[in-house]
């Protein structure tokens, strides 16, 4: 571990910190060069894990799953029979690991918690006036409230990007830290909608802004917006929790959400945490992917490595 | 924190070697056949990973190469010269086509011949050969648009000399422009190297070139001071200084044109305003691509005093991340030194910079058994005095120095008998184009190193050479017209 604090994070500044004062400290961050770092996501996309690595990779992957519903017609139904997937994801192989979590629109927390209580699946729920954010403190603070208290374990909170563009950085900090007051015990994951902050320097500012502000993750996207998960973007977000813990000696874990539907894809995300963040983020504390689709790629990838053959979607199921 | 610790250590990704049928014995490929030198020689080139034989390849005497030239001077004054454009540019696209269609071959070709990463033959070296093709191809019928005033002529036969570190692409660099301007080759790849160009022999026949538009005759030192000394028009050389300079005494009071890509001391000058991140991968990418074997390599590291400690810090975090060992894993990213020789002037030279006090660093990493190998090598604390310093060692060796204030920067980048590539680390516009113009390199990198491209000119100041090579520019070293 490095004992030279990383450049522009000599002196993090405190929570309650003015506009000015954030400013000044978050666009004294080093630049991200676009095309470098775009140059260095497809670098490493070519690396080929083969084998062993990659029987490792695909449990590795279920594992980090945040197995996800957000749709306005999710039913109790829907979602319990997606945490009943996600505590079996391949009833017929024992040996296939749970996913990490179920997240769910907050209404569906108490349904999903009813499959989930007593196992090791986390219940996750999007909270905050998800995906816009665009509701006063007070609502914001009543709907993390409302799901922790449902039995949420992880609240997914979207950041005000209208605040966060216009420069009021304060304001995005305030939500973040009253965000994560509200969730008690339960973790915050703060989603940064990257697809809405356009540049990688303003992705670099939004993980430390969200970083002082407590988040116990960074998270990628709502999923509602094009483009959600970029592997680009995560790897600035990497960069951003290591720095972030060589300044402070707090460690703060990444999601990649939306957008990652294959293995293969998301294989290459495992390599970004290895070769950028490091190994001490290949584990689901400190890693995961928001996904509905991946799960069953990587149900079918696995049986192939067992039998020599990719079944198709016929033999997964849909739920 | 992890359940166990790193358990994600890739598997071996090997590629597949029998994609290339490698002969025992290559002879010499003159007037469009393959021919047995005259006075017998033969040469084994070897695996550097492997130290094994791959093959012997013939070693051209005297007499073999007047023969090539002889076919050259015949074929551009029967054929090649007299092709309108238009037709030489469907040869070169059909080469390209090719080379492109046959990249994978090649690319484990010249893994196996030379020593590097499979993806680096895979993901760089093949897709700008036939690049290159491509793009001359496509001034074959324009030449009179070129810049050069109406009907520019070539000068004729050009006698090519190409080394060891990018087998492949340099014989592209040095046949697409020459052929594209009607000029026909004779082309003499490194001792240490020679297959990729003698396969290149069979993709042009293939594509059923003219005999004699391009003779390719192998061997050493003596078979190249032949070629120079033949009788051909222009004469065209990559490689040491040394041997550049000794080429330039050879060729001096004769009518021949010269031109020459030498060596460099390339200086990499990061500010503290650089993106940091992308600075680090730059120096990685400027210093360790082809394990240091670039004569543009920024083998130099200048890095302003406000941010040396944290940069260097992130850099030796960043190298040990890198993995060396066998070429031909597709996850490989220093794969071996070319030969015994070049490892021992690498090694010789890292070991004067420990004796003359600067501080040396090398990530932990097991080097193989068999084969050569040197590990990534960061030096600390330099000076400008040093040998390691001044001298270009070819190889993973990185230099790094500190500077104040951009004039000492461009002070201490400048002040090398060289002057082939530089690279500019900084968010700030205006100071990288006021670098550009301060700095006497003949490619100027701005947060990024190690770029190539066809259409962009490369060549040096100094002891680096002159001429172009690549772009418009490359042209004119094939035409017989003034710059």
């Amino acid at each position: 571990m490095t004992t030279l604090l990383p450049p522009g994070l000599e002196s993090v500044p405190e929570p309650n910190a003015s506009d000015a004062q954030l400013r000044r400290f978050l666009h004294g961050l080093p630049g991200v060069d676009q095309v470098g770092a775009e140059g260095r996501v497809a670098q490493l996309a070519t690396r080929s894990i083969k084998n062993e690595s990659k029987d490792w990779a695909l449990d590795m992957l279920i594992r980090m799953i945040d197995l996800t519903t957000l749709e306005g017609a999710d039913t109790p139904g829907k979602v319990m029979g997606l945490a009943r997937k996600g505590l079996r994801p391949d009833p017929a192989d024992p040996t296939c690991p749970p996913v990490a979590a179920i997240c769910v629109y907050p209404d569906m927390v108490a349904d999903v918690a009813s499959v989930t209580n007593g196992t090791p699946v986390k219940v996750a729920a999007v909270a905050t006036a998800f995906p816009a954010g665009r509701a006063s403190l007070d609502i914001k603070v009543a709907d993390t409230r409302q799901a922790v208290a449902d039995g949420a374990d992880e609240i997914d909170m979207v950041i005000d990007r209208g605040a966060f563009l216009s420069g009021r950085y304060g304001k995005v900090l305030e939500e973040v830290m009253a965000a994560k007051e509200a969730c008690g015990d339960a973790h915050l994951k703060v989603i940064l909608e990257t697809g809405e902050l356009a540049t990688y320097d303003n992705v670099r500012r939004a993980s430390v802004l969200a970083m002082i502000g407590g988040a116990d993750f960074i998270k990628t996207s709502t999923g509602k917006i094009a483009p959600a998960a970029t592997r680009p973007v995560t790897m600035v977000m990497l960069q951003a929790v290591a720095d972030f813990r060589a300044a402070t000696g707090n460690m703060v874990g990444v999601k990649a959400a939306g957008g990652i539907r294959s293995s293969k894809d998301a294989i290459r995300y495992l390599v970004l945490v290895n070769e950028t963040a490091g190994p001490d983020w290949l584990t689901p504390d400190w890693f995961r992917i928001g996904a509905s689709s991946l799960l069953n790629d990587v149900i079918l990838q696995r049986r192939r490595r067992a039998s020599g053959v990719y079944e198709g979607h016929d033999y997964v199921t849909i739920d | 924190m992890s359940d166990t610790p790193n358990p994600f250590t890739y598997a071996p990704a090997p590629q597949a070697a029998d994609v290339v049928d490698i002969r025992s014995s290559y002879g010499l490929f003159i007037d469009g056949e393959w021919a047995d030198p005259v006075e017998g020689g033969f040469r084994k080139t070897v695996n550097p990973a492997t130290e094994q034989v791959l093959a012997e390849v013939a070693d051209a005497s005297k007499a073999d190469v007047d023969r090539a030239v002889a076919a050259a001077r015949r074929a551009q004054e029967e054929v090649w010269g007299p092709m309108p454009g238009s037709e030489r540019a469907k040869y070169l696209f059909r080469v390209a086509r090719l080379i492109a269609e046959r990249s994978r071959e090649l690319a484990v070709l010249e893994t196996i011949d030379n020593g590097k990463p499979i993806r680096e033959s895979r993901d760089s070296d093949l897709p700008l050969v036939s690049a290159h093709f491509f793009y001359y191809a496509g001034w074959a019928d324009k030449l009179d648009y070129a810049g050069f005033g109406p009907n520019p002529q070539p000068l004729g036969v050009a006698g090519q000399i190409i080394p060891w570190n990018f087998p492949l692409l340099m014989a592209a660099w040095k046949l697409a422009p020459a052929l594209a301007t009607g000029n026909t080759v004779v082309l003499k790849p490194a001792e240490t190297t020679p297959l990729t160009a003698l396969h290149l022999a069979d993709i042009l026949q293939q594509a059923d070139l003219p005999p004699g538009v391009v003779n390719i005759v192998t061997g050493a030192g003596e078979t190249g001071q032949a070629l120079v000394d033949a009788d051909v028009d222009k004469v065209a050389f990559t490689g040491s200084t040394a041997v550049g300079k000794a080429i330039q005494r050879q060729v001096a009071g004769t009518k021949k044109r010269l031109t020459l890509e030498l060596g460099g001391k390339a200086a990499n000058i990061v500010f503290d305003d650089a993106p940091l991140d992308q600075a680090v991968e730059g120096i990685v990418n400027g210093i360790f691509f082809n394990q240091g074997h670039v004569c543009c390599a920024g083998s130099r590291l200048l890095v302003q005093e406000t941010i040396a400690e944290p940069l260097i810090e992130r850099l030796k975090q960043r190298l040990t991340t890198l993995r060396l060992g066998d070429p031909m894993d597709k996850n490989t990213d220093i794969g071996a030194i070319n030969s015994a020789e070049q490892l021992e002037r690498i090694t010789t030279l890292a070991n004067a910079g420990e004796e003359e006090g600067a501080e040396r660093w090398s990530p932990p990493c097991d080097l193989p058994s068999q084969g050569y190998w040197f590990p990534p090598t960061v030096f600390a604390g330099a000076s400008q005095s040093m040998r390691i310093a001044q001298e270009e060692i070819f190889g993973p060796v990185l230099t790094t120095l500190t500077f104040r204030t951009p004039d000492e920067a461009v002070a201490k980048a400048n002040n090398t008998p060289y002057g082939l590539s530089a690279g500019v680390w900084t968010e700030k516009g205006s100071r990288i184009l006021w670098m550009a113009q301060q700095l006497r390199a003949g490619v100027v990198w701005s947060n990024t190193f190690n770029r190539f491209d066809p259409t962009s000119p490369f060549g040096g100041y100094k002891e680096s050479g002159f001429g172009r090579e690549g772009g418009r520019q490359g042209l004119s070293a094939y035409l017989d017209v003034e710059i």
